[in-house]
């Protein structure tokens, strides 16, 4: 391999010479296609990341709830949440295709399927936490059934709830990445191109970065918002 | 602040449960006057938690009724029911998440109270259990000592000012030494908010503290006595009451009672003895004052007043005579004036009473009051309803 042949066929018409020869980053690169490629991806890989945690959440939150008052909806929902949980990720893209077509709703529901199962276990958990003498005092002190829910349990399970949502948030990063199988959105899509070429270690690393340290950034995001909500989670005692 | 007190009637309650052969209370029927304590005692088994929990319909009443000041609970909304009457458990469960100020708050703000009407509540009481609210207010329960998060739990408990508190076991997590302060602690307290309550416990000491009532529970939530201290360590109904309140409860009895009780013997003027370890204070116990003159020998001690003033001895002979009064027609209350004139027969029966218990009881008559009138009556009535008991 001579390190006059390009690797990259005419990207730019100004491609550098560190693109040409594909060192293994080029600012340059990075620079020049920021707004027209990565910036982009980017977004779209934010978006889809909040719908999926969004609606996830949503969907776990109410079956929790009924699983919190009604005990017997537990196993069955753990069943269906951890059956969806075990399809193997680029299968079930594959699978929605055919009744829901190549588009962004066929990845929305891939991806909240695989919120579900952490994020009822962890709601659930949360609520179950809660002390027996906690719910004691709040019942005999004439609180109704919502409004222990409301002022007790729910915010006593919060650590337990951001726990699951960090866990989602960063697996559903992750697995955006391969959205790019049937709808052209995400990261994935300049990892997958750069991938094709040989690979362009430039955009590999890039759009790999970026998604690495979007998973991370909303992970740290999460821990903040955690601390800022649960003040009594940090007190030691007297 | 605290104006509220009712009176409590249980009328021939019962609790079944379902699947359940033996109800778990049966006919149980008694009265607590407003502003009094009334502990319910007996061996786990015996159903007193269960007792208390009928009470705010925490449990389904099977069969009776539950009157507070007169009016059914069986009438009432549970929620608006529970609002109204104080609720105090062994694990405190206050609200980790929290404050000490919001948990006091909780009672206030279900019940829609102002703003400012809620925080002038919570410093009100705050300031009444010995907690300073500029310091306290803005904690989480994690950060208090366990004698703190009991205060508090209390304070919450009386933050809407109810006719009645529900008390379970509330100091029975608590190490000895801070559980006996806390008792002392609650009963100036009650000194001061004169609240009907209803306390359970399985230590009998501590219901012999703290009751102007108890009631004795038996297996299977059968009532077995109730009556004033006094009157069940004088006149236990049967073996079974004996044998819960102990072979000791001649001892027990002098607990309740304070050398200020007792007609000393006059020191004949002249001092009898240099202050020290031979003088007592006319608070002390009884009890404390007897084992005191065992461990000297026998030797009398000198008791002096608030201003070290010696007013008399107290010997062997007149412990002696104290229990053979008691024996025979339960203390003081057959007329023998054993306690100082001003307190016409209301006797300050518990140690560390405060003036203002004493004052409330020489004040209220005869319908709440813990230790006079009530003890007397109960007395009056000792040997007509006891005929036949294995004394």
């Amino acid at each position: 391999m001579t390190t006059t042949e390009p690797v990259i066929p005419n990207y730019a018409a100004h491609s550098s010479s560190c693109v040409i020869h594909n060192h293994t980053f080029c600012l340059n690169w990075v620079r020049e296609n920021w707004s027209s490629v990565l910036w982009p991806a980017l977004r779209q890989h934010v978006l889809l990341t909040l719908a999926a945690v969004a609606i996830g959440f949503a969907i776990s939150m109410a079956l929790a709830l009924a699983a919190h008052r009604y005990r017997r909806l537990e196993r069955p929902t753990i069943l269906v949440s951890t059956f969806l949980y075990t399809i193997p990720s680029l299968a079930l893209f594959e699978l929605l295709v055919a009744p829901v077509g190549p588009n962004v709703f066929s990845a929305e529901i891939a991806l909240v399927s695989y919120t579900l199962l952490v994020l009822f276990r962890n709601i659930l958990a949360g609520l179950r936490s809660v002390p027996q003498e906690v719910l004691d005092a709040a019942e005999g002190m004439g609180m109704s059934r919502t409004q222990a829910l409301v002022r007790v349990e729910l915010p006593l399970a919060l650590p337990a709830i951001v726990a699951g949502l960090r866990i989602a948030v960063v697996t559903i990063i992750a697995l955006a990445t391969i959205v790019y199988t049937i709808y052209d959105a995400g990261l994935g899509v300049p990892i997958h191109t750069a991938l094709g070429e040989g690979p362009f270690k430039t955009e590999l690393i890039a759009a790999g970065g970026l998604t690495v340290a979007l998973a991370l950034l909303a992970d740290g995001l999460l821990v903040s918002v955690q601390r800022l909500i649960t003040p009594w989670a940090r007190v030691r005692g007297a | 602040m605290f104006a509220q007190a009712a009176e409590l009637e249980l009328r021939s309650v019962s609790k079944r449960y379902a699947g359940q052969r033996e109800p778990a209370i049966r006919e149980l029927s008694l009265t607590v006057p407003a502003g009094e304590v009334c502990v319910l005692v007996g061996p786990s088994g015996s159903g007193k938690t269960t007792a208390m929990r009928l009470i705010n319909r925490m449990i389904p009443l099977s069969g009776g009724d539950v009157l507070l000041g007169g009016r059914s609970v069986l009438e009432r909304e549970p929620r608006e029911l529970r609002r109204e009457i104080g609720y105090v458990i062994q694990q405190i469960g206050l609200f980790p998440h929290l404050t000490v100020g919001e948990n006091v708050a909780t009672v206030p703000r279900l019940l829609r109270w102002p703003k400012a009407r809620v925080a002038a509540r919570v410093r009100e009481l705050l300031q009444l259990i010995g907690l300073d609210p500029d310091e306290m207010a803005g904690r989480y329960p994690a950060q208090l000592s366990g004698g703190q998060r009991q205060r508090v739990g209390v304070a919450r408990a009386l933050a809407a000012d109810p006719p009645l508190m529900l008390m379970d076991e509330p100091f029975g997590a608590i190490d000895p030494i801070n559980r006996a302060h806390l008792q002392d602690e609650f009963l100036r307290l009650q000194a001061t908010v004169n609240k009907t309550v209803v306390f359970v416990t399985h230590d009998i000491d501590e219901a012999i503290k703290m009751g102007d009532r108890i009631a004795i529970l038996r297996e299977g939530g059968v009532l077995a006595q109730y009556d004033t201290p006094t009157n069940i360590l004088t006149h236990p109904a049967d073996d079974f009451v004996a044998q819960f309140v102990g072979a000791d409860r001649a001892l027990k009895r002098l607990s309740l009672t304070t050398l200020a009780d007792l007609q000393l013997i006059a020191p004949n003027g002249a001092p009898p003895q240099p202050a020290g370890e031979r003088t007592v204070t006319r608070e002390t116990t009884v009890h404390d004052a007897l084992s005191m003159l065992l461990a000297a020998g026998g030797k009398p001690l000198a008791v002096t007043n608030g201003n070290g003033t010696v007013e008399g001895l107290v010997t062997l002979g007149l412990v002696e005579q104290l229990l053979s009064e008691d024996g025979a027609a339960g203390g003081s209350a057959n007329g023998t004036p054993a306690s100082p004139p001003e307190a016409d027969g209301a006797i300050p029966r518990r140690p560390g009473a405060s003036p203002a218990e004493a004052d409330r009881a020489r004040a209220d008559g005869a319908g709440a009051n813990p230790a006079g009138a009530t003890a007397q009556d109960g007395l009056a009535h000792a040997p007509a309803t006891r005929d036949g008991s294995p004394r």
